[in-house]
């Protein structure tokens, strides 16, 4: 696979082209980033993410314009829409035409989404297995549906926001860049399973042990996949006093 | 192989379709079909794997999990006989481990020590879309499939392949994306299940699936909820690992 084959690679040059976000600092200024640049990679007349916590309350939320901020915030006045449905289904919510049947899905939120102009959503659920950290929704002004190149690339903005909120930091990651295509195959059984040890070994939620996995893997300047190998093989372990 | 009885057959594909109906679960799904395979052809180990949105192949379900031939699965991103199928969208049938070290120098003696002397691939395809593949493994060469079992085989992973569009609007190419997406991050959340039971219970991870499944069985419910269940509510875990 080449440079310019890699989705991941190219979601984190649009997001380096965004320019910075005024005021806004650290994670909330970086998603904003992101929201603009998957706008204009996508074709899309905007984007939003949403955190959430387990219990699906909202917590930061980040958006590519007020428009969109106002959008995203529907869902969450309503109580229902494609994010919602995202985070709690698991699973991407992709709704090429508003007007094509979910009216019934959506009674409240149908209507009002159309009164913004929006005639298409797609939600994508920020999520490593069961480690669920929000949505990223993306909208359009003109029903159609994500062409195959376009899917791909959300998927990588989707990834992108993962990283970015697991990471915590606006630059999302040192040396992001070069290790973007190692990520798309660290997709291992052994690093899932790093993650559910340290969860148990910290007595943390899962998405805690999963930021600290990658923390250490930074500040050791070590491959992720090694030291979930080290992990897995008992040679590492997380301690709730010292880590 | 000897070609398969029609009533055995036909009992399987019963089945099979009685599975597609509602409370559908893909995992639990795939495992089922995996295991119905095997004994149908009496193959060692029969997996079974789904393309992600990078393009990768990542393990699904087997008949038979543990990590030697979660590692087997995974090196067939990079070489192997469902990368084959994956990519030409014809079967590999009949292939000799033992002379394929040319053709696949990193899979091939790994499977030879797994114990494996064939192999077979079959692709997994929905709408002229390759979407995985599935993969047979037999401890002879020899007992080659003839054209009739080749056909079955293939019916059984065109069957796996129909379950990801279970869901009723099987028109929109969009349900597709979000069933194998939703499937990836189950098959996620089981690895993640595994490492916290190994870390709780003291045992390996390969202990620990066949705890959970375990469990799963006993108490009648889904794999994937299980394993949710294990990485969600920290409570769960005494529950499932107690004696």
């Amino acid at each position: 696979m080449s440079d310019t084959d890699d989705p991941t690679a190219e979601a984190m040059e649009h997001v380096a082209r965004q320019p910075a976000a005024g005021v806004l600092d650290g994670v909330v200024a970086a998603l904003q980033r992101l929201c603009s640049a998957a706008a204009g990679a996508l074709a899309a007349s905007g984007a939003g993410v949403s955190v959430m916590a387990e219990d699906g309350a909202r917590g930061i939320a980040a958006a590519s314009d007020p428009a969109s901020a106002r959008i995203e915030e529907l869902q969450f006045v309503l109580g229902e829409g494609p994010c919602i449905d995202a985070f709690a289904s698991r699973r991407p919510i992709l709704v090429p035409d508003l007007s094509d049947g979910p009216a019934h899905r959506w009674p409240a939120y149908t209507p009002a989404a159309h009164d913004e102009g929006v005639r298409a959503v797609f939600a994508f659920p920020l999520q490593v297995g069961a480690a669920r950290l929000g949505v990223l929704d993306v909208f359009r002004a003109r029903a159609g549906p994500l062409t195959g190149d376009q899917l791909r690339q959300a998927f990588a903005f989707t990834d992108l926001a993962v990283r970015t909120l697991l990471d915590g930091q606006d630059d999302a990651i040192p040396g992001a860049a070069a290790d973007g295509l190692d990520e798309a195959i660290e997709h291992s059984a052994e690093l899932f399973q790093a993650q559910g040890m340290v969860m148990v070994q910290l007595g943390l939620p899962l998405a805690e042990a999963l930021v600290r996995i990658r923390a250490y893997t930074y500040a050791e300047n070590r491959r992720l996949t090694d030291v979930a190998r080290d992990i897995v093989a008992r040679r590492l372990r997380f301690d709730p006093d010292h880590s | 192989m000897t070609t398969i009885s029609a009533q055995r057959l036909a009992k399987v594909f019963v089945e099979v379709a009685d599975t597609l109906v509602d409370e559908f679960d893909l995992i639990d799904f795939l495992h089922m079909l995996t295991d119905r395979t095997a004994s149908l052809v009496g193959a060692s180990t029969v997996g079974l794997l789904l393309a992600d949105q990078h393009g990768q192949l990542q393990f699904m379900a087997a008949s038979d999990e543990n990590t030697k031939l979660l590692e087997l699965f995974q090196v067939q991103n990079e070489e192997g006989p469902c990368l084959d199928a994956y990519h030409t969208a014809r079967p590999v049938i009949n292939a000799d481990l033992r002379q394929a070290e040319d053709r696949w120098p990193r899979f091939a003696p790994r499977a030879a020590v797994a114990g494996f002397r064939a192999v077979h691939a079959f692709p997994l395809s929905l709408r002229k879309e390759v979407i995985g593949a599935l993969n047979v493994f037999g401890a002879e060469v020899g007992g080659g499939f003839d054209d009739g079992d080749v056909q079955i085989i293939q019916a059984l992973a065109d069957v796996a392949a129909i379950g990801l569009l279970q869901q009723r609007t099987i028109s929109r190419g969009e349900v597709l994306t979000e069933q194998l997406q939703g499937a990836l991050n189950s098959r996620i959340v089981i690895e993640q299940a595994k490492g916290a039971i190994a870390q709780a219970s003291g045992i390996s991870v390969d202990e620990a699936f066949t705890v959970i499944r375990g469990h799963a069985r006993r108490t009648n419910r889904r794999l994937g909820d299980v394993a949710r269940t294990i990485v969600t509510d920290p409570a769960s875990l005494a529950t499932i690992t107690g004696p």
